[in-house]
């Protein structure tokens, strides 16, 4: 891969909250997040209720400060940046919010949602001749009608409630969208359409998606690469088949296996059923986070929190594995070196 | 008598008891724009220590279809036909009141959200005894010991102190288990879980799903799983009921519907699953949306949607017929015109709607499917 177009090093978030029952007021919701999005690259990002996916979307979409460490985004830190620059940086990064019946406002028209954020990048297009003219694009490029700009969100279905959400986050032209749970509040014959959309504009327009989910199934279809994140930290990172295929990390094995699948044979199969729940991220575990819930820990996992290291580096991409006892890989290591990314 | 996909499926006989069989099921909703029919002509069986699943869509009458099972409609909607023959007593058939003796002994029901499911001002060792203390007749003290049962039972820790906790003390898996434990408390022989696991995340919803698999099978319980998942269909149900826009369009036994679906809505839906599909690939969907509840066309009640679609698909709807590889046979009612409009004001005498199980009693409901192009649905 290229220079990546997102870079995220070591990015660190500490919320304080009242007091919890432990007497801890510090919640690491992010503890060190190193990320790479390549440009038109779609990146999956998998974890449970928690585990601080949406803090790091908002910390991407510049809504919270990390604590610590780096976002790269083209050679530059958007967090140093001011004013002007500081505003078209803004418009590069998007976002598409899970539910489209609560992120739309019901007083405004299709239009006038898709046309809103121009109110702030007035320069982007400053005439209203050509304002009307792009929201009639955007709503073709999102399968909807042109005249369905003088709507209120009320008359559209769920799916094409999304499709509005989805035109608002191009109408900036951004380079990354921020796809949060997308398709989890809609029917799957809806969910096909919108996985289809979203694949035909990442084609047509060579945008880069992260893409959060908590459905396996539709990471595995839609993203290139994949990341796992447990308790603010990601255990697991690599090509989607690779991590999906040859899961190294107990978690991650475990969260697959737990997963419903759709076997039209209806033969029954043995599952790995995780005890207990996420812990607190209030008192996470010392050590290895997931070692209260694995069945593979040991003293070590206890004590020493474990470095990421490299699983494998098959077809130029990195496979990179946090824990101690990573599970035996079906095909074996095959280069367990500091491959070039 | 089994069916070979049974014994695929389960790998052992099974009690076949028929626990509860719904007949020619009606809903009504009253609306200021005029009364729909939110449930048409719906039918199925559950049976001793299997999981019947009723699948479909937002929208599809699945979970009214459970309200109205339990008897908990909401005060606009109205059961406006069909019978609910719970261990040979029609549910329908009586008044509420009758009804509420059934409700915790007979049948339990678990329901979605259950932080909105329980009472967050009185701890969860009362709402766990009170099915005791009303049925029972048992003391405050002597419920609570039983709530502590359940608890064990369940698979919540330190049941003794957390008896006197509030719901919003416990997670969301454990908030489930306590509402499966509500359910289960009296021992019923037809459980109704309405989409029990959606709001759950994964791990946890492996878990809950292997409670209510351990439960089922100590009671012997029918279980009616109300879900929009195909995968949790594919793994946890013995047999399946797919709706749409009110009305079942297919049945039987899960491995079979899947495998070879005969209604072009369940292919439909299998297909848009990305799974075996190259990643990126062009996902088949289904066009369009459901249709309105105000506004269900005559005939097949799919039409806007299917690719199959021809003039007798809008002329006339399809009833739910036997099709092929089917052990058993399904007989269809008396030959009457199909041709209703089934619009807010259908009458309901005289089994006029098609889709229904009439004549269906003995031995085991095989696939049907309500489609006039069900045998050509390889060829697409």
């Amino acid at each position: 891969m290229s220079e990546p177009l997102l870079q995220i090093d070591g990015l660190c978030k500490t919320f304080h909250v009242a007091k919890s029952a432990s007497g801890n007021t510090r919640l690491k919701a992010l503890d060190g997040i190193s990320l790479t999005v390549g440009r038109g690259e779609t990146l999956g990002l998998v974890g449970e209720s928690g585990c601080g996916k949406s803090t790091l979307a908002r910390t991407l979409m510049m809504l919270e400060t990390p604590d610590a460490g780096t976002v790269t985004f083209e050679g530059t830190n958007p967090f140093g940046l001011r004013g002007k620059e500081l505003l078209s940086w803004r418009r590069r990064v998007q976002m598409v919010f899970q539910d489209p019946f609560a992120s739309l406002n019901a007083r405004m028209s299709a239009g006038a949602i898709i046309a809103e954020p121009w109110a702030t990048h007035r320069n982007l297009y400053p005439s209203s001749r050509e304002r009307e003219a792009r929201v009639r694009e955007l709503l073709h490029m999102v399968g909807l009608r042109p005249s369905d700009a003088r709507k209120s969100p009320q008359e559209f279905s769920g799916g094409q409630r999304q499709r509005i959400g989805i035109a608002r986050a191009l109408a900036l032209n951004p380079d990354v969208i921020i796809l949060d749970e997308p398709v989890s509040a809609l029917d799957l014959s809806v969910q096909a359409q919108v996985l289809n959309l979203l694949n035909d504009l990442q084609q047509e327009l060579g945008v880069s998606y992260i893409f959060i989910s908590h459905d396996l199934t539709v990471v595995r279809h839609v993203a290139d690469r994949v990341a796992v994140m447990y308790l603010g930290r990601i255990i697991e990172t690599g090509d989607t088949e690779e991590v999906f295929d040859h899961p190294r990390h107990p978690y991650t094995a475990a969260l697959m296996s737990a997963s419903p699948k759709l076997d039209v044979t209806g033969a029954k199969r043995d599952r790995i059923v995780l005890q207990g729940e996420l812990p607190s991220p209030l008192d996470p575990p010392s050590g290895c986070r997931f070692r209260t819930r694995c069945w593979k820990a040991q003293d070590i996992c206890a004590e020493v929190a474990p470095e990421p290291r490299v699983a494998t580096a098959a077809d130029g991409t990195l496979h990179l594995v946090e824990c101690h006892f990573p599970l035996e890989s079906v095909r074996g290591l095959t280069g367990a070196t500091t491959a070039a990314g | 008598m089994k069916t070979a996909a049974q014994t695929v499926l389960t790998g052992q006989p099974r009690a076949s008891d028929v626990v509860l069989s719904v007949q020619d099921l009606a809903v009504d909703i009253r609306t200021h724009r005029g009364t729909v029919r939110a449930v048409n002509g719906v039918g199925f069986e559950a049976r001793a220590g299997e999981t019947l699943a009723l699948l479909g869509e937002s929208g599809c009458g699945k979970s009214m279809t459970a309200k109205a099972l339990a008897g908990i409609m909401d005060p606009v909607c109205d059961l406006a036909g069909g019978e609910i023959v719970l261990n040979g007593t029609d549910l329908a058939a009586l008044t509420p009141k009758e009804r509420l003796k059934f409700a915790g002994p007979e049948l339990g029901i678990v329901f979605q959200d259950a932080l909105t499911a329980l009472n967050p001002v009185y701890t969860v060792g009362t709402q766990l005894g009170e099915a005791f203390r009303i049925h029972r007749g048992l003391s405050a003290k002597e419920a609570k010991a039983e709530a502590i049962e359940l608890m064990k039972r369940v698979g919540i820790p330190e049941p003794e102190s957390r008896v006197n906790s509030y719901p919003h003390q416990f997670s969301g898996g454990m908030r489930q288990r306590i509402l499966i434990a509500m359910a289960v408390a009296l021992n019923p022989r037809l459980l109704i879980a309405d989409e029990p696991t959606t709001a759950l995340d994964v791990t946890v919803q492996a878990q809950i799903m292997q409670l209510l698999r351990k439960l089922r099978e100590e009671g012997q319980m029918a279980v009616v799983l109300i879900t929009h998942d195909l995968a949790v269909v594919a793994e946890e149900a013995d047999s399946v009921a797919v709706m749409y826009a009110g009305n079942v369009v297919e049945s039987g036994p899960v491995s079979e519907v899947f495998s070879d679906p005969r209604h072009p809505y369940t292919k439909g839906l299998l297909e848009s699953v990305p799974v075996h599909v190259e990643r990126g690939a062009h996902l088949k969907s289904i066009a369009g949306s459901p249709p309105e509840l105000h506004d269900i066309p005559a005939g097949c009640v799919y039409q806007s949607r299917c690719p199959l679609v021809q003039d007798i698909c809008r002329a006339e709807r399809p009833r739910l017929l036997p099709v092929n590889g089917s052990a058993a046979v399904v007989q269809t009612g008396a030959e009457d015109d199909a041709d209703n409009g089934l619009g807010a004001d259908a009458d309901l005498d005289g089994g006029n709607y098609a889709g229904n199980f009439a004549g269906t009693r003995p031995p085991r409901p095989g696939r049907v499917a309500a489609c006039h192009f069900s045998k050509e649905l390889n060829n697409v």
